[in-house]
């Protein structure tokens, strides 16, 4: 009898795997939507650089001027761009719930795949920072002068490192050429990572709310979570349509329709919203190198968790206190965020160095809890 | 929709009829029906801390804003504010006129070319003869010399000083910024620049101001280098408007906004078509959705012993 081709071709084959008949588990809830929902970011964080990429110019003369001119001149270049500036909140906030998804019910117990997904945070962050330096506006300059000038804490090599990166002795036009081209460069990396995420993932399969054994109650991927996917990526796509032709730039900070001028420091130099609560900790250190190591440890110390959160349940809401601390570092992160975008005064330099406490003792209190529940309990 | 409807109605349209099922369900029921009266205080209790830390550090952050130096400008609401609403072309169009006899004496519009002004504020004719009023610089020619002709549509707004640094000369050393982004790079938009262009007043007692620079509360630090530009009949109206102070500021504010986003009917008329689209697709997948998922949702599942 003849093999159905989607199972016997080799190419087709790999899409069948991964889309169609890929067992899923049928309990998994609509929060497990965000993965493929960072996928559709991806694919259009691509799709409408690529067109930007069309008109814009790495130049520090022309780059501001450029992006006026695909905002005014081009067709729907307004569009194109607000989408881009917007898919990149919107990235985030899918990378957000999709982290959090995975801290509340343990998703970081598939090793490989939370290891690689940790990498993709960190690369998409560091392709968010890249891309806002791009349209050359004050905030834009500024905010590569301070971060770029982070690398300075580092002993002995720091001024090198940092001038190499500039390529010169300031932020400069050798600074944006290659802010651009990796900026370019780096989604590509990112959609490799994305595959070898995916490829670890189906190794396993995925978690599911109960985090049960996974082989008890699968279903195939299609019709199931195919149409789950869909009804999930038109959700976001109305949210991100809708935020970009209402207020299209809501969640942009007005100092970057300025052009860029190293004589003219803003009042408040600060990130996007998406770094506020990395920024609150960098600042909640008075020294640099701590700081900076903060600010590092605060994404990194996501590597920590399959080896740290040793349990008997996989899901959080099987330990009381523990669903408690999960959303106190919520409402830390949120408050973070809060302190991020406030001027570095009293007493908001106290609440930042206090929630800065409290985002790190988190990773240190959860798994004590696990281990006294499971000792209560077992 | 058969699912919404369902869902108002309370008849689940999509859902098995079968009662051990629905009791197996309502077992298995999170609602709050079913809390403790404990649990109810506990989480009534966690609920109104929460809610209590939020209002008081949201109350510490007003309280620290409200000793800020610089006033906030007050929020207005605009007819363009909307959601389905477009700019008043109208006061665009007597906002131009306010830029052309106050504002472009001493600002530039670098990204706003007379082109632009056709189907928002003028007609094709009418911007046409706006252009042709300035004497643009062009060339060079074939004897290689610069040479000046009246402007055509495609010209852009020319700049009142070839320079900054003349700028700066002629402004007792303040550069007064190009206004095309103006609304969009200043914290409070249109707000802001209505309460500046209407909040001139004199100093309160203990500011000193330099020569040449006045006092406006709106303006960070409160010494702005520009004069008062608008007054009552400062100017006359082409459609026969009374020209107040506040008319005037109005319209500019309007008018900057136009300059800032000319793209923003387009994008609101796009707005009206993607919430239809979108509202359709989604209520069609959901419906699909439910469909698929139905079997599922609605199974029985049993365990039964193996036999001795």
């Amino acid at each position: 009898m003849k093999m159905n081709l989607r199972k016997t071709h080799p190419l087709i084959k790999i899409f069948n795997n991964s889309l169609i008949d890929l067992p899923t588990p049928s309990s998994i809830s609509s929060l497990w939507n965000f993965g493929s929902l960072l996928g559709l970011c991806l694919t259009l964080q691509i799709l409408t650089g690529i067109f930007l990429a069309m008109h814009y110019c790495p130049n520090i003369e022309l780059a501001f001027n450029s992006v006026a001119h695909i905002c005014r001149n081009v067709n729907y270049g307004w569009l194109i761009r607000t989408l881009h500036a917007n898919g990149a909140s919107f990235f985030f906030i899918c990378l957000y719930i999709h982290i959090g998804r995975g801290l509340y019910y343990s998703s970081y117990n598939l090793k490989e795949t939370w290891m690689i997904g940790v990498t993709i945070f960190f690369l998409v962050m560091a392709t968010a920072f890249l891309g806002y330096v791009l349209p050359w506006g004050q905030m834009s300059f500024w905010g590569a002068t301070v971060i770029t000038n982070l690398v300075s804490a580092i002993p002995y090599l720091g001024t090198s490192i940092v001038q190499w990166i500039w390529g010169g002795f300031a932020v400069d036009n050798a600074t944006l050429t290659r802010f651009f081209a990796f900026h370019f460069l780096l989604p590509f990396i990112i959609t490799a990572f994305v595959i070898i995420h995916l490829l670890f993932l189906h190794q396993t399969g995925s978690n599911n709310p109960l985090g049960t054994m996974k082989n008890i109650d699968k279903i195939p991927f299609h019709p199931y979570f195919t149409y789950k996917d869909i009804l999930g990526m038109l959700i976001m796509l109305f949210l991100l349509t809708f935020l970009t032709l209402y207020s299209p730039y809501f969640l942009g900070d007005p100092d970057n329709f300025t052009p860029a001028n190293p004589l003219v420091t803003p009042a408040h130099i600060k990130p996007e919203w998406y770094f506020l609560f990395a920024y609150a900790i960098l600042r909640s250190i008075p020294n640099k190198l701590g700081g900076v190591i903060a600010l590092v440890l605060s994404i990194a110390i996501l590597y920590i968790m399959p080896f740290t959160n040793k349990k008997k349940f996989n899901s959080t809401q099987f330990y009381p206190i523990n669903k408690l601390l999960f959303w106190s570092m919520f409402t830390t992160i949120l408050l973070l965020t809060w302190i991020g975008a406030r001027p570095v005064e009293d007493p908001y330099i106290f609440i930042g160095q206090l929630l800065t406490v409290i985002y790190f003792m988190y990773y240190i209190i959860n798994p004590m809890i696990h281990k006294m529940w499971d000792n209560l309990i077992f | 929709m058969a699912a919404s409807v369902g869902r108002i109605c309370k008849t689940a349209l999509l859902k098995s009829p079968h009662v051990p099922t629905i009791k197996q369900v309502c077992s298995l029921s999170t609602s709050t029906r079913e809390w403790t009266r404990g649990r109810k205080a506990f989480l009534g209790t966690i609920g109104m801390l929460a809610g209590g830390t939020g209002a008081l550090l949201f109350a510490l952050d007003r309280s620290v804003r409200a000793s800020d130096l610089e006033l906030h400008p007050p929020e207005h609401v605009w007819s363009h504010t909307g959601l389905f609403s477009s700019l008043d072309h109208a006061s665009v169009r007597r906002g131009y006129e306010v830029y052309k006899q106050v504002c472009a004496a001493c600002h530039s519009m670098r990204f706003i070319a007379y082109r632009n002004l056709v189907g928002v504020s003028h007609t094709e004719e009418e911007a046409k003869a706006e252009a042709e009023e300035q004497m643009i610089t062009d060339g060079p020619d074939d004897q290689g010399n610069m040479y000046k002709r009246p402007g055509k549509l495609s010209d852009y707004f020319p700049s009142p000083y070839p320079n900054e640094e003349a700028a700066r000369a002629a402004n007792n050393g303040a550069y007064p910024p190009d206004l095309s982004y103006i609304v969009s790079a200043r914290h409070g938009g249109e707000d802001y620049i209505f309460a500046l262009l209407t909040g001139y007043c004199d100093a309160p007692a203990g500011v000193v101001l330099r020569e040449g620079q006045y006092f406006n509360p709106y303006f960070p630090g409160g010494a702005i280098s520009m004069a008062q530009a608008l007054y009552n009949e400062a100017m006359e109206y082409s459609d026969g408007t009374p020209a107040t102070a506040s008319q005037l500021a109005k319209d500019v504010s309007t008018f900057l906004k136009w300059t800032a986003e000319p793209e923003h009917d387009d994008r609101k008329k796009m707005l009206i078509k993607s919430i239809g689209i979108f509202t359709f697709l989604i209520v069609l997948t959901y419906y699909v959705k439910r469909v698929k998922f139905a079997p599922l949702k609605t199974r029985k599942i049993e365990y039964r012993p193996k036999e001795k």
